[in-house]
């Protein structure tokens, strides 16, 4: 039998107990601070030593062999169009699926595999849709190393993150709007066309959004199916230039994306480079944490706006 | 009465008709909703399809046995060694750097946030770190090439200018906010009943936290800590900006080496022609990879059935 402890002793225990609560709490704050400390270096340097270089004429200028004149024209442009591709193919993709998923399905064999497999999708390497890309849109369909191409790779590479976003956008939605619709006779495509989808529209929304964050960020399937690093021509603009470009002639084009203007420029010897690096990774980051920012602040109005 | 009859009857068919129309449409609709459903599967077969039919070509040339026994990787050299555990250990390396850091700091933020901060800190910290979580990985490259290796290089004078550690490091950092997230969300799964079984037995908030709230969350813990090792087998920027791309056969992270990731940005950066065995070598190492994560993700799931707890 244990001996019955002092006052005094238990007193030192309790004292002792939240003397380490304390430190973990510390500790806890100083990791935490670590995090906010990694993205304010981040930032702080890039601007730091990208900042000379932040001018219009980075925006308006092609990549150069001379570090002093880069820009980042086609960089910028080809992000927006290989953006605009992904938007296209992964928007309708992936709320349809999400629908499928959630309204339409019946629990068996077929619905479970398509639900294993989209969570394993996303533990799959990006680089590995870098390579499915190569074989399938490259070689067998001869998309070519187009925006097609990397639009298509991209939009595949996020289709898990709009698919579950949409399912849980729908999922929030009671079932008593499914039943009012249906009573008034609604099919259940109406029901979905004119009540589910509208009323999910700001969580597929915040899903789509940072499912292009993260793509626009996405380097490696892109440089595996052969964006070129050095790129001094636009895209054909719609029905201009000899012989007139056609409407989408720009989606087979060649082209680069902000990411490899930066891979590039980061890995030549010269130091002039990093600088333009520098600049072009705050313009980057700029974009994402902006679309991330945005992407927040829907989730948290969402949040306070639906009452059923 | 009967030209009623009649007309009514013409309604009749006329609503039956447009019944049917209906029911036409909407198999339509549900069948290409299900169309996009499959699109998912599809991308799984494609991968597999493409990885596979392309190595096979690659393992008519090369034998199994010299591609997991040899110890170089030299598939672009007139003398060719196709040795994959070079590529492997590099990547094993980075990756065990990076989980060193990531487990211990991620479990610590998630331990804090769902057991010690106070609703507020939690509003705010969260987004901070999806934030982080969200920097594109060739900007953590950028970073660990000219902030972390100069730092580095203060106290190791003798630390390379590529090296894992670096790039490890940084990659720790990247995959922290996964780990966090997904571990605050499995430890704020534990009814708060055990908790206040735990204080009112006296015991402190760190010691419940430890030998309460963790054992009953480890399940999800680990399924974490799974998705943080696929994160760190299959980046590729960091890497490939950081740690350089010399194939070595190294288990020091001081050293400078390709990963399976970095050595396919490499050959797809060069002019390869297509078809050729140098380019075959970038599928065998995609689907070494993709094998790597896969049974990650099996043992993965194998220990959240393992270790499950229902409360």
């Amino acid at each position: 039998m244990q001996q019955a402890l002092t006052t005094e002793q238990i007193r030192t225990l309790i004292a002792r107990g939240k003397m380490k609560d304390t430190l973990f709490q510390a500790l806890g704050i100083i990791c935490l601070g670590i995090g906010l400390l990694v993205i304010f270096l981040l930032v702080g340097d890039m601007l730091n030593r990208g900042m000379e270089r932040l001018s219009l004429d980075f925006f308006t200028n092609f990549a150069s062999r001379r570090a002093g004149q880069s820009g980042i024209l086609s960089a910028w442009v080809g992000t927006i169009l290989v953006m605009f591709v992904t938007a296209l193919a992964a928007v309708p993709l992936g709320v349809a699926a999400g629908v499928y998923l959630e309204e339409y399905s019946k629990r068996n064999w077929v619905t479970d595999i398509i639900e294993i497999n989209i969570t394993n999708l996303a533990a799959v390497p990006s680089i590995v849709y870098g390579l499915l890309a190569l074989g399938i849109f490259v070689y067998t369909f001869g998309f070519g190393q187009s925006i097609l191409s990397a639009g298509l790779t991209l939009a595949l590479l996020i289709l898990p993150i709009v698919i579950v976003s949409t399912r849980e956008a729908i999922r929030a939605i009671p079932a008593m709007i499914r039943e009012g619709s249906m009573a008034v006779g609604a099919t259940r495509w109406q029901t979905c066309r004119y009540h589910i989808i509208p009323y999910a529209m700001p969580g597929i929304l915040t899903g789509v959004i940072i499912g292009l964050a993260r793509a626009i960020g996405e380097t490696a399937p892109i440089i595996t199916i052969g964006a070129l690093t050095f790129i001094a021509f636009l895209p054909p603009v719609p029905f201009t230039g000899e012989p007139a470009a056609g409407l989408f002639d720009w989606v087979m084009s060649p082209f680069t994306v902000m990411p490899i203007q930066i891979f590039n420029w980061t890995s030549r010897p010269d130091p002039a480079f990093e600088v333009n690096a520098a600049a072009a990774g705050f313009v980057l980051m700029a974009m994402v944490l902006s679309m991330n920012a945005v992407a927040i602040y829907l989730r948290y109005k969402m949040r306070k706006n639906i009452k059923w | 009465m009967s030209a009623n009859n009649v007309s009514d009857l013409h309604q009749v068919s006329d609503r039956l008709a447009k019944n049917a129309m209906r029911h036409a449409s909407e198999r339509l609709i549900e069948m290409l909703l299900f169309a996009a459903a499959a699109v998912s599967v599809l991308t799984t077969v494609g991968i597999v399809y493409v990885l596979v039919s392309e190595s096979f070509h690659f393992f008519q040339t090369v034998s199994i046995v010299d591609f997991l026994t040899d110890n170089q990787w030299t598939p672009l050299f007139d003398d060719a060694h196709y040795g994959i555990m070079v590529l492997i250990s590099g990547t094993l390396v980075s990756s065990g750097v990076a989980l060193l850091v990531a487990i211990p700091m991620g479990t610590i933020i998630a331990i804090y946030l769902s057991e010690f901060a106070n609703s507020k800190v939690r509003e705010i910290a969260k987004p901070v770190l999806e934030l982080l979580g969200g920097i594109p990985t060739i900007v953590f490259g950028y970073f660990a090439l000219l902030i972390v290796t100069p730092l580095l290089q203060k106290v190791l004078p003798e630390l390379p200018g590529f090296s894992l550690l670096s790039a490890g490091l940084v990659m720790g950092i990247m995959i922290v906010p996964y780990i966090a997230s997904l571990s605050e969300d499995a430890m704020r799964a534990v009814p708060m009943s055990m908790r206040e079984g735990s204080y009112a037995m006296g015991a402190t908030k760190l010691y419940t936290a430890i030998h309460v709230v963790v054992p009953a969350a480890v399940s999800g813990l680990a399924a974490s800590y799974i998705l943080a090792i696929s994160r760190a087998v299959g980046e590729t920027m960091i890497l490939a900006v950081a740690a350089g791309m010399q194939p070595n056969l190294t288990w020091n992270p001081m050293e400078p080496a390709a990963t399976i990731t970095s050595y396919i940005v490499q050959v797809a950066l060069g002019d390869l022609p297509h078809g050729s065995i140098g380019y075959q070598t970038i599928f065998a190492a995609g689907l070494t990879l993709l094998l790597i994560t896969l049974a990650f993700n099996i043992f993965g799931q194998w220990l959240r059935r393992r270790f499950r707890e229902a409360y």
